[in-house]
């Protein structure tokens, strides 16, 4: 246990270490750590982030699911509805033009029968007249007649 | 038959006291306890060598930082100075102290610890092949600087100076003069001498002890492993001997073992003391 000169110089080497350490290590490494923690800490914020505008994100994209549903239903209803109405016209022009062609065959047979009841109306004028002639045995004059005639037909109406 | 051998071979007790003799400048043994003509140079060359290779190790890890991912090297770098780092703001509060506080404890803890490690290595091993390279089986050498008190009083000292310049730095030169003479006690002129002894008292004790402490500690260790190391120089072929050798072999590795805590913890106190006394400089009391 001695004390000697060697006191001074180990001073000496203790304070140029601590000064090198101060220059040349400390700072880079500090700058690093610095650097890195800011790193972290800025990831982490963009994890919140992302975090958060993810939860964001899904909200809208139910809100706009819930949207499309419920114009889905809509379009679906207005088409029912049009093609029931399509179906309702339809049906309704069918049975018009249904009653237009019974109608129109209704007015067609009234014709045809007044048609053959005029025919057979002159037919049987003919026929009586024919039965009158030879019942009579002679010959009606057709135009001394026609008053007669016109009569008759006019009875069997 | 042993009568030469027997005759050359120094005693015990001058085995060790060969081994406490430093090479130094005057090549002998200090006569006096203080003698400022006196160089250690093994001291010296130890504690420079190690301290390069502290701070070379240190540089090597800040070369290359990145903030990116770190290699293991930079990572256990990065420990030791968030470690230091956090110490320092635990005990020093201002941040234009902290500058060039926290990394020269960082040095000094690791530096302390490299020289304290120079135990660890076998006692004979660097001191002999000293004396083969010297050709002198009288060469001194010794190979831990802090079991060298002036290397840790030097160091200690270096602490003293710092807390002084902070004292003078934070309070101003006046505001630190009337601290010494007006603290602990009070402010009334009766106590002002009983305040600067008491300050005087206070700073010489921390020095001392900070320097001791290291010294003391190392010193011991040493000192230990070179008794140790007498067991196994004994060894004979005999049932005492081989006894020895055995005894030798678990003690030695028993007192490495439990002398890396010592190194490590020395080390670390060292460093805290050093943060602490300076960390005491910026307030006031």
């Amino acid at each position: 246990m001695n004390l000697n000169a060697t006191l001074f110089f180990q001073l000496v080497v203790f304070v140029m270490l601590g000064l090198f350490t101060m220059k040349f290590v400390w700072p880079p490494i500090e700058k690093a750590l610095d650097e890195r923690a800011k790193k972290i800490a800025d990831g982490l914020a963009a994890a919140d982030k992302a975090k958060s505008d993810l939860a964001l994100a899904e909200k809208r994209a139910v809100e706009e699911l819930r949207k499309a549903r419920e114009s889905a239903g809509d379009v679906r209803a207005s088409a029912e509805r049009n093609a029931s109405q399509l179906v309702e016209d339809a049906r309704a022009e069918a049975a018009n033009v249904v009653a237009q062609a019974r109608q129109a065959a209704e007015a067609e047979a009234d014709a045809a029968a007044q048609r053959a009841k005029d025919e057979l109306r002159d037919q049987v004028a003919m026929l009586a007249i024919a039965g009158a002639e030879k019942i009579l045995r002679r010959e009606i004059n057709p135009q001394a007649h026609a008053e007669l005639l016109a009569n008759l037909k006019q009875e069997l109406r | 038959m042993t009568s030469e051998h027997a005759v050359n071979a120094p005693t015990p007790s001058e085995n060790i006291v060969h081994h406490l003799t430093h090479l130094n400048n005057i090549g002998e043994k200090q006569s006096s306890i203080v003698d400022w003509s006196v160089v250690n140079y093994d001291t010296l060359f130890f504690s420079v060598a190690l301290g390069l290779f502290t701070v070379f190790l240190l540089w090597l890890g800040a070369r290359k930082a990145t903030s990116g991912i770190p290699g293991r090297f930079q990572g256990c770098v990065e420990i030791l100075v968030e470690m230091v780092a956090n110490q320092a703001k635990g005990v020093i509060h201002s941040p234009e102290s902290r500058r060039f506080v926290a990394p020269l404890a960082l040095t000094v803890f690791l530096w302390i610890f490299f020289m304290n490690a120079m135990d660890l290595l076998p006692v004979d091993l660097l001191p002999r092949l000293w004396q083969t390279a010297m050709n002198d089986h009288h060469a001194y050498l010794r190979v831990v600087p802090t079991a060298d008190l002036s290397a840790t009083l030097g160091m200690s000292i270096g602490v003293l100076l710092l807390c002084f310049f902070y004292n003078i730095k934070i309070k101003g030169a006046a505001g630190w003069v009337h601290e010494l003479f007006t603290a602990p006690f009070g402010s009334h002129p009766v106590l002002w001498p009983v305040n600067l002894l008491m300050q005087i008292i206070e700073f010489a004790a921390k020095t001392i002890s900070h320097g001791m402490r290291l010294f003391g500690n190392m010193y011991a260790g040493e000192l230990v492993f070179m008794l140790i190391a007498l067991m196994g120089g004994a060894w004979t072929v005999s049932t005492m001997g081989v006894t020895l050798a055995v005894v030798h072999v678990l003690a030695g590795l028993a007192w490495a073992i439990f002398h890396i805590l010592i190194i490590t913890l020395q080390a670390f106190i060292f460093m805290m003391l050093t943060l602490v006394y300076i960390g005491q400089a910026h307030e006031g009391h």
